[in-house]
This record gives C-alpha cells, structure tokens and sequence, in this order.
C-alpha cells in the first residue's frame, strides 16, 4: 500500500470487501437490535447489553449469559454459559492468528475482533493479503455495527412492546443456520456429531440449568471418530 | 447490579484470553491436527446444540411454532445458498407473519 502504483488495485478490492462485509453488517445489526431489545425488555438496565457488547463482543455467548441471568441463574451460571460457547473462540483465534500481523498492537486488537461471522468471511478469501485485509474490513466494521445495533435495540427496547411480534426471536437460530450449514453440508462425521449433540441438548433442555445442555452436546463428538476409519 | 457487573467482566477477560490463545501463541506451539481437528468439530456440534435449542425451547419449554418455523425457512434459504441476510431476515419475517396471523 505504500507504493503510489498499487493503490487503485487495493482499493478496488477494499470496496468489494466492504460491498460484500456490509451484507454480513446488515444482518448482524439486526441481531444486535434483537439482542438489546430482548436484554432490556427482559428487565436489564440499557447500560448492561451496550457494556457486555463492547467488552465481550460475542452474539451467542452474549445471548446465553443474559438468557441464564434473566432465568434467574445467577451471575457465575451465567459467565460460565457464555464462557463455555466462547471456547470456540480460541480454535478461531488459532485459524486467524497469521492474519493479524506481526505487531503486538495488532495482535491484541485483532483478538478482540475473532468472531464467527469475521473468521468464516476471512477464511474464505482466495490469498492471504485479501484474506487479512477481510479480517479487518469485516472485523472492525462488524464491530462497529454490532454496538451500534444493541445500543438502538436497548434505547428502543421498550418502544418496540413485544420483540417476538418481530420475528427477531428466529434471527439468532438463523445466524447459527447460516453459519453452521456449510460445514455440515460436505461433512458427513460432522452432521452424526452435530445430530446427536442436537438431540442430547434438546432432551436435557427441561431437565438441567440453561447452558448447560448445549455444553453436553459436545458428546456428540464421541460419533466423530477418525478421518477415513469405518464407523 | 453487581449481578451484572460480574457477568460482564468474568465474561469479557475469559472470553478475550481464549481469543488470545491463538495470536499469542502463533509461531511458537503447532497444536497436533487431530486436537485441531477435535477443536474445529466442536465448534459446530456446540453451534448446531445451540441452534436447535435456540429455535425449539425457550426457558426449558417449548417456544412456540411461529420460530421453528422461521428457523424452517432459515435452513431452506440456506440450504439454496441465498445470502446471510437473505437466511436471518427470512426467518424473522416468516416468524412475525407468522404471529400476526394468530400462530403462537
């Protein structure tokens, strides 16, 4: 980018990079409405969902923690069940860890920026300057869009009365749909796992605290067995 | 309050050290590929649990049938490969038609 000679052609694949990230920023604003107008409507006050947006920055993890605290789990049951789905954020951080640069300042910011949406967006890129510069782009941008997104639904939350009129209440299952089919589509190991985590999650859903099922799911990976072994 | 205040921050520091595994461990330990392996699988077996739950249960019940059949419509688009918002905003929409028309 220093050389005046290659700044048109960087540029040019900047703005397809935004064209494409802002698709991604659209939806994930949608569901950071949803999820500060849930959190507030719920009985949060409007500083705690636009606080835990900006510090922890993880839509699911987010979702659980105050699904658990709204149900009454108290704040550790609630941290432990968003900490336990934010596990996969250190696999993610191990993927793009050679996006982020050599700098220490880029590390530790970039960090902060792996979500699912960023690293499946990044890894999808065809060499690794695009694949870097998705990381930011989408990164940051997601970032942005996100808090800006929970703060509207949290300041909104009582004006908007009854959230699930909205249908915002299917947005978030739809995120993980989008998101999660992919990987399912070409894998057949990785759909028996998921089944059976999907079943043992929704079996023990009445039975034990929220979050908690979801956790159990990973037996499912007991199905995954080894790459090429019969089952 | 406080409720909050630790939910925030036990949340933001343990959420942010698992990002930082990756970048401050890069270059210096090569995890062995079926840990990786391992890793990568569990992230989709915790999102798909997620996923289902999400779209079946609320609150230890049953959420209702205007959502899962949002979510229905989520996977049909998804499954055409139609774009992310095209996938979220179908599910909303199909989940608010849905209620408007009486379907709990």
């Amino acid at each position: 980018m220093r050389s005046p000679h290659r700044t048109p052609r960087v540029s040019a694949v900047q703005r397809a990079l935004v064209r494409d990230s802002s698709l991604v920023w659209l939806a994930s604003g949608v569901v950071g409405v949803s999820f500060g107008a849930i959190s507030v409507a719920g009985g949060l006050p409007v500083w705690v969902p636009v606080a835990m947006s900006v510090l922890v920055y993880a839509g699911s993890a987010q979702f659980s923690a105050v699904g658990v605290l709204l149900a009454g789990g108290g704040p550790f049951a609630a941290a432990a069940t968003g900490l336990l789905l934010n596990t996969r954020t250190a696999a993610f951080g191990l993927a793009v860890a050679d996006l982020l640069g050599p700098g220490r300042a880029a590390r530790f910011l970039g960090a902060h920026l792996v979500t699912d949406e960023t690293v499946a967006f990044a890894l999808a890129q065809p060499d690794p300057a695009r694949r870097r510069a998705a990381f930011w782009i989408s990164g940051l941008g997601l970032f942005v869009v996100w808090n800006l997104g929970v703060l509207a639904g949290a300041l909104a939350g009582g004006a908007l009365g009854d959230t699930a009129a909205y249908g915002l209440d299917a947005a978030f299952p739809a995120v993980l749909v989008a998101l999660v089919l992919p990987a399912l589509r070409g894998d057949a190991r990785l759909r028996r796992s998921a089944a059976l985590g999907a079943a043992l999650a929704l079996a023990l859903t009445p039975a034990v605290p929220a979050g908690v099922p979801v956790l159990l799911a990973l037996a499912g990976l007991f199905l995954y067995g080894r790459e090429g072994a019969a089952v | 309050m406080s409720a909050s205040v630790v939910v925030i921050l036990v949340l933001a520091v343990g959420t942010y050290a698992f990002r930082l595994v990756g970048p401050a461990l890069h270059g210096r330990v090569v995890l062995p590929a079926r840990v990786r392996e391992l890793l990568a699988a569990g992230a989709v077996v915790l999102l798909a649990a997620l996923l289902a739950t999400g779209a079946l249960t609320e609150r230890g019940g049953f959420a209702g049938w205007a959502r899962p059949a949002g979510v229905l419509v989520a996977v049909a688009l998804a499954w055409r490969r139609a774009p992310f918002p095209v996938v979220v905003l179908g599910a909303a929409v199909t989940a608010a038609g849905l209620r408007a028309l009486g379907v709990r």
